[in-house]
């Protein structure tokens, strides 16, 4: 667009339509919410892409106490520490299959359309959201961090339909849990 | 001389298929063949009288490859792009079955693609549509249940493994040529050639493009395009169309999402006499230039409420090269709907009871 409305008239107008907004992607949270963590966590989405690898390594060293607790015991608690650790740094939605290591450490499910597979063709000349003017596009900004990343590459990926009956659920849980699984397979394949 | 499109047998029979054609349709043969392709959007009526869009369709008799039926574009209102497809295939023309993802969940697509494909649609285009805040009801709740890719990759699967995403099987899959929508002329730029790939890899077989006013950015575009080697794997179709006024371009440049016209063109636009000539004019001479440029297809005429113009562009552009698309397309039950209509026409007298043994002995 040639030029943007600046400031958070948008999502306020967009409000007082009356418009409909799902739960948690309220355009009054959205105008409260500055981006700034958000942002911060895609500058440094590389160090987050290596903090993740090695916090994945120690959740999977832990599979025999999350298995001795058992996983469904231990999901109550870990999808609290992960909601409000990814709420805070990535404005997260609790989707439950997290893709952020595809998408440049930028959480697609903040994109109004939520696309998990590149941005769509409304981004506006300055990067910003088509729907929400005032917030920058979240895959402008995945593609970035995806380019600071070792694996970034992985945003070519094309990304599976999400499944709604995992959201709110761990994430990292299901990840430890298939990788477990996968390492007993190849165990099993071995012997 | 029959046309090469034709069915040796008969110009009323459906076409046979070609081996490496996913679909049965022309557009697909056209495309495959190295033509040049043409196709133009219909403008959606807002009425539910089959005549508007029958009417709206034969301004571009014989003068398209494909007629896209748009499903509320812009998160406008309009007939649904299944319902038009109803029409167009029953009156024998091609159309192009877009499919948003704003208002229907993977249940509803898969059900759509399967009617679509019985209708006789043979090329369906999967985006994602725009937000319902650009639309006449803003107060809509947005599904986007997938998005274009996921949506290309269901439809695919349902073609070629004839399965529905679930994995539950189809008797018979849609034989579909599938299409996309690309545009290269909003940010992240240097992204947008590697989404291209990646909707390729998820099954587009041809893209359509937005608006291009910026020929510089395409040329630009096509060349990264080519670098890796996409233009081989897909046809790329390229969006154009006349503007009515230098007001209406900056009008569409401030408050319609993803399209990008250059300063150039509304001084150009405001310094014409006629700027509804000069329009139509601007489209010819970017239809000149971007049908130069390698690995592109053809061209995807977008002409709102200025259909009449189609006809004239394409033919002043010249870009048929005195090829002439067809003009009827045989659908595989118009003759069982003919025997049908005799029947009706005959006026037997039908017995209830007859029937009711008939029926009674026809158990399946």
């Amino acid at each position: 667009m040639a030029d943007p409305k600046p400031g958070n008239a948008a999502p306020a107008k967009k409000a007082a339509t009356g418009a409909y907004t799902p739960a948690g992607v309220s355009p009054n949270r959205r105008a409260r919410r500055k981006y700034t963590v958000r942002l911060w966590a895609v500058r440094h989405s590389r160090f987050f892409e290596w903090f993740y690898n090695r916090f994945a390594a120690a959740f999977l060293l832990l599979h025999p106490v999350w298995k001795f607790f058992g996983y469904e015991r231990v999901e109550r608690p870990i999808t609290f520490v992960e909601r409000h650790v990814k709420d805070f740094l990535f404005d997260c939605r609790m989707c439950g299959q997290c893709a952020l290591s595809s998408t440049g450490m930028s959480c697609p499910m903040n994109c109004p359309k939520q696309l998990r597979n590149g941005p769509c063709g409304g981004v506006r000349a300055n990067g910003h959201c088509e729907v929400e003017p005032d917030m920058p596009c979240v895959w402008v900004q995945a593609w970035k961090g995806s380019r600071n990343m070792v694996r970034g590459d992985a945003i070519m990926n094309v990304q599976k339909p999400v499944n709604q009956s995992l959201r709110e659920t761990s994430s990292w849980l299901r990840v430890t849990a298939e990788a477990a699984a996968a390492r007993e397979a190849a165990a099993g394949k071995d012997a | 001389m029959a046309h090469i499109d034709e069915n040796p047998l008969g110009p009323h029979l459906p076409l046979d298929p070609l081996p490496g054609h996913s679909s049965l349709g022309r557009l697909e043969r056209v495309l495959r063949r190295g033509e040049f392709a043409v196709t133009a959007e219909l403008n959606p009526p807002d009425s539910a009288n089959p005549e508007d869009v029958y009417q709206r369709a034969a301004i571009f008799d014989g003068w398209v490859d494909g007629i896209n039926a748009v499903d509320a574009s812009g998160a406008n209102c309009h007939m649904s792009s299944v319902g038009i497809c109803a029409l167009l295939t029953r009156m024998g023309y091609a159309p192009i079955m877009q499919i948003a993802c704003r208002d229907k969940n993977r249940i509803a697509i898969q059900g759509d693609v399967l009617g679509a494909a019985a209708m006789g649609v043979c090329n369906i285009m999967c985006l994602t549509g725009d937000g319902v805040q650009a639309g006449d009801q803003p107060g809509a709740k947005p599904v986007f249940d997938l998005d274009c890719m996921s949506l290309l990759e269901t439809v695919r699967i349902m073609r070629d493994n004839a399965k529905f995403l679930s994995g539950r099987k189809l008797t018979t899959p849609p034989k579909v040529f599938l299409g996309a929508a690309i545009n290269p002329f909003a940010p992240p730029y240097d992204f947008r050639p590697y989404r291209l790939a990646k909707k390729i890899e998820a099954g587009a077989q041809f893209v359509q493009s937005q608006y291009c006013f910026d020929v510089p950015m395409f040329r630009e575009y096509m060349k990264k395009v080519r670098d890796l080697g996409l233009d081989e794997k897909c046809f790329i179709l390229v969006g154009v169309g006349p503007m009515a006024s230098a007001k209406t371009a900056k009008w569409i440049r401030s408050n319609v999402p993803g399209i990008h016209i250059p300063d150039s063109v509304i001084a150009r636009l405001e310094g014409a006499e006629d700027q509804k000539k000069e329009g139509k004019q601007l489209c010819i001479d970017i239809i000149n230039e971007v049908k130069e440029i390698e690995g592109v297809s053809g061209v995807h005429v977008m002409a709102y409420r200025q259909e009449e113009y189609v006809a004239e562009i394409v033919h002043e552009s010249g870009v048929l090269k005195g090829r002439q698309p067809w003009k009827r397309e045989p659908n595989p039950v118009d003759q069982l709907v003919a025997e049908r209509i005799e029947a009706a026409r005959s006026g037997q007298e039908q017995d209830q009871q007859q029937m009711a043994q008939k029926a009674a002995r026809q158990p399946h």
